[in-house]
């Protein structure tokens, strides 16, 4: 008889646990100079999560007022604004204050007309190398899924219009870049866009930084997320059905399986 | 031998059906009444949950293509179209992009479960080796399908990724410029893997039938890894299993609605979110979760053509298994050592799948290696001489009569547990 080999009890928990250890560290480590994000509370936070209405208009208000001077939103439809509680009156009247190229004239000149509800938001640039020549030959991403498209989401995007300061003595920065401390290499090209007071907002809100920061953030989020409200009250109802059906399901196998020994 | 089928179903019109085709008779031969091991655990349930898997990202796909535009300058676009304007495009979408994950998790512990059970033993291997060719033609369905929403991470992951057959001799490069159809991943490229993701789910339903077929000559695995040895060891699959499967199904769905709903983007990577550029390279070029560990494989070698061979041998090497392992035991259970060098395995698998996550720096470098070397000698070296050093426990004398109550060990071979068969 052969004795057994065995290895030491520990041998298995051990890989486990250091496994289990080596893939809770974040996948992709952010660079070391930009500070961990901190996370805000969102009204779109979590399983019941839905938009506010409210902070989504005042961001709407800073997108056009400030981000849209630079930054197209080619996804979105004027009457996409139904999703923030807009009504079709103002959904009309906030299209009709922007100026879209329509149909030729008689002797073929191009026209503008008075955008429509079913008209894309209108982009600032006609192309990306306008974008670029405009912007020091940077071009300002579409903010369509922005939101979606950096790790970190609204938390990112908010630390980002907080991030901006002085360069720390001794930084060597490039010709025409700006200090971020949130931003990956630490220099971005978008001059600050936020300071506080940007924006008088229609309700009264005051407009400080912060403020404009998380209504504009709530908007991008929106704008990325427009199915989000209806999607967390899916979840819910199907959550709620699956667990139900399981229930009655393991019931009815614990039936049938009565009599097995 | 030609001839009327005699059909047993007394409903005058499904008699008629079956005595010309009998299909009714064939379903209740071979889901009905078909004899099923009665010691069936969870696990039996994740090859049930990989058809459901199946059925859901063909039905979802089918509607996505309806509305996704396999061009370069609209494809982004059309993607984006679908999650806004498609009536519930967001739902069908989003399970369509979760199921792939969903897909292989419950793949990759079907398989698993072969591995622990011995499921690919004598006489099984055939079966076993038909489950490879389907994890091969997942691995190229899931890879062509992510290039379609033509983000940055489809872009450069497509790249990445035909470029790995520029590796072979001689002929590489040309079987690239050939797969591309052109002189990088553009347009033409596009196009072909739109249709070849569309082609290839049909031919895993194909392969998949003769998994079954394969599957339901043999009759399962169980366990306790050894032969069914009379009726009282089985159930009839309906409605036992088919009951058991469902519980599974239920969380499984569970699972996958939890994601959509609620965190739907957490297992893919935020640069698909940017339009592909040719232009600009995402700072790591990583692709999905689930094919982190042979990313891992593939980078820890220093040579590129010893990187694509290692990647494809760990795959590959699936195929001879059956005949590396030289154990005559089929169950985890009653093989000591091999039990606890299985979960040395996933934990393996797993640290592989930590290194292909991170880029290929300092300590993550010599991990790999350690890793993928482990991975190979588990199959290759130690697999062989295991079966023929260790001692298996003692193995018990029919499903029906376990040696072991309650899955303790050491009971002396052959002796019967206190008889458990109602009278």
């Amino acid at each position: 008889m052969r004795p057994a080999i065995l290895l030491p009890a520990f041998v298995l928990p051990a890989f486990v646990l250091i496994g289990a250890a080596l893939l809770a560290v974040p996948a992709r480590a952010q660079e070391s100079e930009t500070p961990p994000l901190v996370h805000q509370h969102w009204s779109f936070d979590g399983v019941f999560g839905t938009f506010d209405n409210a902070a989504a208009q005042r961001g709407l208000q800073v997108y056009q007022q400030v981000c849209s001077a630079c930054h197209s939103m080619k996804q979105m439809y004027y009457r996409n604004l139904a999703g923030i509680g807009l009504n079709e009156d103002q959904i009309k009247a906030f299209a009709a204050a922007i100026l879209v190229p329509g149909p030729a004239d008689e002797s073929g000149q191009p026209t503008q007309r008075p955008a429509l509800p079913s008209d894309h938001f209108k982009s600032p640039f006609p192309n990306d190398e306008a974008a670029r020549a405009a912007n020091g030959g940077a071009l300002p991403p579409d903010q369509s899924v922005l939101e979606k498209a950096r790790e970190g989401g609204p938390d990112y995007i908010y630390a980002l219009l907080n991030g901006y300061s002085d360069p720390p003595a001794g930084m060597k920065m490039q010709q025409g870049m700006n200090y971020n401390r949130y931003f990956p290499g630490n220099q971005i090209a978008m001059p600050q866009p936020l300071h506080g007071n940007d924006v008088t907002y229609v309700d009264g809100t005051p407009s400080s930084l912060e403020q404009e920061a998380h209504d504009v953030t709530t908007f991008l989020a929106f704008a990325a997320n427009p199915e989000l409200n209806e999607r967390h009250a899916t979840g819910v109802k199907a959550v709620l059905f699956l667990v139900f059906l399981t229930g009655i399901t393991y019931a009815l196998k614990r039936k049938i399986w009565a009599d097995v020994h | 031998m030609a001839g009327l089928h005699k059909s047993d179903f007394a409903n005058p019109v499904i008699n008629w059906i079956d005595t010309r085709l009998p299909i009714f008779t064939m379903m209740q031969k071979e889901y009905g009444t078909f004899p099923t091991p009665k010691n069936f655990n969870y696990f039996w349930n994740f090859g049930a949950l990989a058809v459901v898997a199946l059925m859901v990202m063909i039905v979802t796909g089918i509607f996505l293509a309806m509305n996704y535009t396999p061009n370069v300058t609209m494809a982004f676009d059309s993607v984006e179209r679908i999650m806004r304007d498609v009536n519930y495009g967001w739902l069908i979408r989003y399970v369509h992009m979760n199921g792939a994950s969903m897909f292989f998790i419950v793949v990759y512990i079907h398989i698993f479960r072969g591995l622990y059970y011995g499921s690919y033993k004598t006489p099984r291997e055939l079966l076993w080796m038909i489950g490879v060719v389907l994890l091969l033609l997942m691995m190229a369905t899931a890879f062509m399908g992510y290039v379609l929403p033509w983000g940055q991470m489809s872009y450069w992951g497509a790249t990445v990724i035909t470029n790995l057959f520029s590796a072979i001799p001689v002929v590489g490069p040309g079987i690239v410029t050939w797969l591309w159809g052109g002189f990088s991943v553009d347009n033409p490229t596009l196009n072909r893997f739109f249709s070849l993701h569309y082609l290839l789910p049909f031919v895993i339903v194909g392969v998949l039938f003769l998994h079954v077929a394969a599957l339901h000559i043999t009759g399962s695995n169980n366990p306790l890894g050894i032969d069914v040895k009379s009726p009282q060891d089985t159930l009839p699959f309906h409605p036992y299993y088919t009951i058991k499967d469902s519980v599974g199904v239920c969380v499984f769905l569970l699972v996958w609605a939890v994601l959509v709903c609620f965190v739907p983007n957490y297992l893919g990577h935020v640069d698909n979110y940017t339009p592909a550029n040719p232009m600009a390279t995402p700072a790591d070029v990583v692709p999905e979760w689930y094919f982190l560990p042979f990313y891992a494989i593939l980078r820890s070698v220093p040579n590129k053509l010893g990187g694509v061979s290692m990647m494809f041998g760990s795959i590959l090497v699936m195929f001879v298994l059956p005949w590396f392992d030289t154990s005559p035991v089929r169950s985890c259970r009653f093989r000591p050592i091999y039990r606890q060098l299985m979960w040395v395995l996933v934990a393996d698998a797993l640290l592989l799948g930590a290194v292909g996550a991170h880029p290929p720096q300092g300590i993550w470098v010599v991990i790999g290696r350690v890793c993928t070397a482990y991975y190979f000698l588990h199959f290759l070296v130690i697999l062989p001489f295991l079966g023929k050093l260790e001692r298996p426990l003692p193995l018990p004398e029919s499903i029906s009569r376990p040696v072991i109550a309650g899955g303790g060990g050491g009971l002396p071979g052959g002796a019967p547990a206190k008889p458990m068969e109602k009278p």
